[in-house]
């Protein structure tokens, strides 16, 4: 409903351009270095490229879902992942029920595939499942169903077989070169009659085909992380509670298992960085997701309004920047638009194991034990307040609120 | 003069591709609030019809308050009997029905034995993803008829919408019955 985030598409195809570019310039050159055919060499790129791209495009899907070791579940496997689902498509306007796939992983982590909004799936690790209280799982499948419905999924799958083409060509293009260079130089130069263009032709070949795949990677890198902040934009609109997305970020954040099944490629469809380390700052280029912590600062700013408009001002307000994530028109077409109240159900999906609750309890007691002053604050955060700040006022980190000590 | 004439005709075309997607723009757009609003009659059918099963399984615990059941069933009754009726009728069967279930689950905490009840549970998060259902077709009915009240009124897209005699379509639903139902379940253990 709210998918016309035009003016990011065409920044997004702006970048995709050019990697497209360095796709063509690649193969001129190196046709024109290898056979002293340029032309032939964009064909030969184009067609790689196209035929990649139809396999990804008809089997994509199912190939991500099977590397990831997911499997599709009904409504009585789950009914309350299923129900989130539903609430979700419903709020979204998606025509379509998204298949709905669990990843038996303890890792903490979920994310979207399908070529069309028609053909989406949902996946989401058991690890997750067993975490997040009704109003987190409902802001990260609705980040998800966010990807589907701002069509990340097919330009994310279109970028990375696109990149995926430029790393091919580019390896084959050095071992041909390097074993069959000197060979067709001599030939080419004497054909020609001067080998003065042919050697800078060469040249450029070669820093193409070692720059090309760094930078298609970094403008890979960049349109990912743009996708993400609007899929969150997305999320904040369909639950009308950005709470619910940050406070499962949060959990997210907490965790340092790295996904099993997860490959450069698949990446940037997950809900946040799969490789990430902990404790980690991932803010460089080379990062397929904004940093978590800014995503949930970004998320909790826009306290009183969810509209895109507000997500993008807590976005300039968090980044310190001038340039918008949202367009002004797409931002125009939503006014203000209320935060609802929490869930009442808070307890999470499936109750903590015993083996986690006899930990925190064991780890309580320690703390108890050292004179820590436990207070258990309203929005379900323990605060273990350490002996030097009793009497004093606390404000708690996850809500906000303040406790006398 | 020829190349006059070119340009012409380049205007003229792409006006008439403007055209077209605004017109299909609009279409889409007046779907769209057409979809949401049949959607939300979904939802409230299959609450509806998951009331039977509840009142059937509550029943069964002895002493369970007979009026919080009765109302329940009544309200449902009622709700079915607007099914016809206008919006604001049925708005009103319908948040008094969300009042009766709300309360009903207010009184459900008091027996134990209910909530140990695994067919019990199984329902009551039907219930709980069926009133979510609601409230959210509720909100994407009010979403799309915003952009659609949107593009007719906003230039230019406006002038296509008189031109082809789109309308502004009807006020939002309201919440009330979302907020009063949130509101009220607030039980202290």
């Amino acid at each position: 409903m709210w998918e016309q985030i035009r003016s990011n598409r065409l920044r997004s195809i702006v970048l995709v351009a050019m990697m497209g570019a360095f796709l063509i310039a690649l193969g001129w050159l190196l046709g024109y270095s290898i056979a002293a055919n340029g032309i032939a060499g964009v064909v030969i790129a184009l067609a790689v490229y196209g035929l990649l791209n139809l396999v990804a495009y008809f089997q994509g899907d199912s190939i991500l879902l099977s590397v990831a070791g997911a499997r599709k579940i009904k409504r009585e496997d789950h009914p309350r992942l299923y129900n989130v689902v539903e609430e979700m498509k419903i709020a979204s306007g998606l025509e379509k029920m998204p298949d709905v796939y669990i990843i038996d992983d303890p890792a903490l982590n979920a994310f979207a595939t399908g070529r069309d909004i028609n053909h989406a799936s949902v996946a989401i690790t058991s690890g997750l499942l067993q975490k997040l209280n009704r109003d987190e799982l409902q802001g990260v499948i609705a980040h998800e169903i966010g990807h589907v419905k701002n069509r990340d999924v097919l330009l994310m799958a279109m970028c990375s077989v696109l990149l995926g083409t430029i790393v091919i060509i580019s390896y084959y293009g050095s071992r041909i070169m390097m074993f069959g260079g000197t060979s067709g130089g001599n030939r080419r130069s004497s054909r020609s009659g001067g080998g003065g263009g042919a050697a800078i032709v060469m040249v450029a070949a070669l820093l193409l085909m070692i720059l090309a795949p760094i930078f298609a990677q970094l403008i890979y890198f960049a349109i990912s992380r743009r996708r993400e902040y609007l899929a969150d934009a997305s999320s904040a609109l369909y639950t009308r509670y950005p709470e619910g997305l940050a406070s499962a970020l949060e959990k997210l954040a907490s965790s340092s298992v790295p996904v099993k099944n997860a490959n450069q490629a698949t990446a940037p469809m997950y809900i946040v960085n799969p490789f990430k380390s902990r404790g980690l700052k991932m803010n460089d280029l080379t990062s397929t997701h904004p940093p978590i912590q800014e995503r949930i600062r970004i998320l909790r700013t826009m306290a009183g309004n969810v509209s895109p408009a507000a997500y993008d001002q807590a976005f300039r307000q968090v980044k310190g920047a001038k340039s918008s994530i949202i367009s002004p028109q797409t931002a125009s077409l939503v006014g203000a638009v209320g935060i609802r109240a929490p869930s009442t159900d808070t307890t999470p999906l499936e109750p903590a194991t015993e083996q986690v609750t006899r930990a925190r309890e064991v780890s309580d007691l320690m703390y108890k034990l050292d004179n820590y002053h436990v207070i258990d604050c309203d929005c379900g955060t323990r605060l273990k307040v350490p002996p030097a700040l009793h009497g004093k006022t606390i404000r708690c980190p996850h809500c906000g609120r303040s406790h006398q000590a | 003069m020829i190349a006059v004439i070119w340009v012409i005709l380049g205007i003229v075309v792409i006006l008439l591709l403007w055209l077209f997607g605004t017109y299909n723009g609009l279409v889409r757009a007046r779907i769209a609030v057409k979809n949401a609003w049949s959607q939300i009659d979904v939802q409230l059918k299959r609450r509806w019809d998951l009331i039977p099963n509840l009142v059937e399984t509550v029943k069964g615990y002895k002493n369970f308050e007979r009026e919080t059941l009765e109302a329940v069933t009544k309200a449902r009754t009622a709700a079915q009997g607007t099914a016809n009726a206008g919006v604001g009728e049925r708005s009103k069967a319908e948040g008094e029905l969300s009042a009766a279930l709300g309360r009903l689950m207010v009184v459900v905490e008091r027996y134990p034995e209910l909530k140990a009840n695994q067919n019990f549970l199984a329902l009551q998060e039907e219930l709980t993803g069926t009133e979510n259902r609601i409230s959210f077709s509720r909100q994407a009915y009010n979403d799309s008829v915003l952009q659609y009240n949107n593009k007719t009124q906003q230039f230019p897209s406006n002038v296509v919408a008189g031109m082809f005699n789109f309308k502004k379509e009807q006020e939002f639903l309201q919440a009330t019955e979302t907020e009063a139902e949130r509101k009220a379940p607030k039980v202290s253990f």
